[in-house]
């Protein structure tokens, strides 16, 4: 039997055998992943604004563990794909994801990273969709997403850190499915 | 006196003559054209010329012109006169078969990568160019987007079409 007490965060298994320190040690660190996740400064658009924007006072994702916005992909977590992606820039994300240390994770915001976009969709030059070149967490729909939209990402990707991988923890835990 | 469209229309046509025509005023911006084999000749001309100093390039770029034969892409000089602040536009034309162009970067260093960019939409062969190659699009890229017979690539979008580029469509 699980039980869930209020000043730990994780849940503590009645299972005989070290299948209790594991489990405990997994939510531990899903909890401390979620809440100091460092973004990589990454923006290839208009997003980038709004991205700026929630960096800065009026939003301010530091709120959530985000606050250390870092530039080289060594040292970063999530990367926040804040515009177009180009076919030229294609391989230069691949590589900064690439580059960038497990647990890794990765949101599309707006409707370029998501599909190519409403404007540049129809060219020859435009990737469309972010998840043809990295594997996606969160996608943000808008164009651009309003800042609470980013901001409404950020905490999806932590609910999705702390509930573990599979969608049937996800589904188990999200705030979303009480 | 400052230098008047006027004034450059007559001095080009007294030192080339016959070749240097089609001599228009759109907005008040003199625009010509010559041969293509002409063109160093005429930057040259225009950047030394006492009176006419066009010493700065402000752009350079080409058109498409499927329908016209023999005359399907046109090389676009913007120049302008830093001194008595005029500027003017000069057009040479080639065939689509043989796009070679004499190039300006001899002439003016900004050429070089405009000229490249126009290589890498259009194709145009500038000729002498010391590094001729893709600027913006991938290296891998096996036409030049920007010539109207590449249509766009979705041709299931009905929001977008070709029509309104110039290239086709449905819509007449």
């Amino acid at each position: 039997m699980d039980v869930t007490t209020n000043n730990f965060p994780g849940k503590i298994h009645e299972t005989p055998g070290g299948g209790v320190v594991l489990s405990k040690l997994d939510d531990v660190i899903n909890w401390a992943r979620s809440n100091s996740l460092w973004p990589l400064t990454f923006a290839t658009s208009c997003c980038g604004i709004e991205m700026m924007s929630v960096a800065s006072a009026k939003y301010d994702f530091s709120r959530f563990g985000f606050e250390v916005a870092r530039a080289t992909p060594r040292q970063a977590d999530v990367i926040i794909i804040a515009g177009t992606i180009v076919n030229k820039m294609a391989p230069v994300l691949r590589r900064l994801y690439d580059q960038m240390a497990d647990p890794k994770y990765v949101i599309a915001m707006g409707a370029c990273a998501i599909s190519g976009g409403p404007f540049f969709y129809n060219t020859y030059s435009v990737v469309k969709g972010a998840d043809h070149v990295v594997p996606v967490d969160v996608y943000i729909p808008g164009c651009p997403p309003r800042p609470e939209a980013l901001l409404h990402a950020l905490i999806t990707l932590q609910e999705k850190i702390k509930s573990g991988l599979t969608r049937e923890q996800i589904k188990e835990t999200s705030y979303l499915n009480p | 006196m400052s230098l008047t469209n006027d004034r450059i229309k007559q001095r080009l046509i007294e030192k080339f003559g016959e070749p240097v025509s089609g001599f228009e005023e759109l907005y008040g911006l003199l625009s010509f054209e010559a041969p293509k084999e002409m063109n160093l000749k005429i930057l040259q001309f225009l950047f030394d010329d006492d009176e006419l100093k066009f010493r700065f390039l402000t752009d350079l770029c080409a058109v498409n012109y499927p329908d016209d034969k023999g005359r399907e892409l046109a090389v676009v000089y913007h120049l302008h006169n830093l001194v008595d602040n005029i500027r003017l536009r000069f057009k040479v034309f080639t065939n689509v078969q043989e796009p070679d162009v004499f190039t300006a970067s001899k002439l003016f260093s900004s050429a070089n990568w405009m000229e490249r960019e126009t290589y890498d939409f259009f194709g145009v062969n500038f000729i002498g160019h010391p590094n001729l190659k893709r600027i913006l699009n991938v290296d891998e890229m096996d036409y030049f987007p920007l010539r109207k017979e590449y249509p766009l690539e979705d041709q299931t979008r009905i929001d977008k079409d070709d029509a309104m580029f110039g290239r086709g469509g449905t819509i007449v």
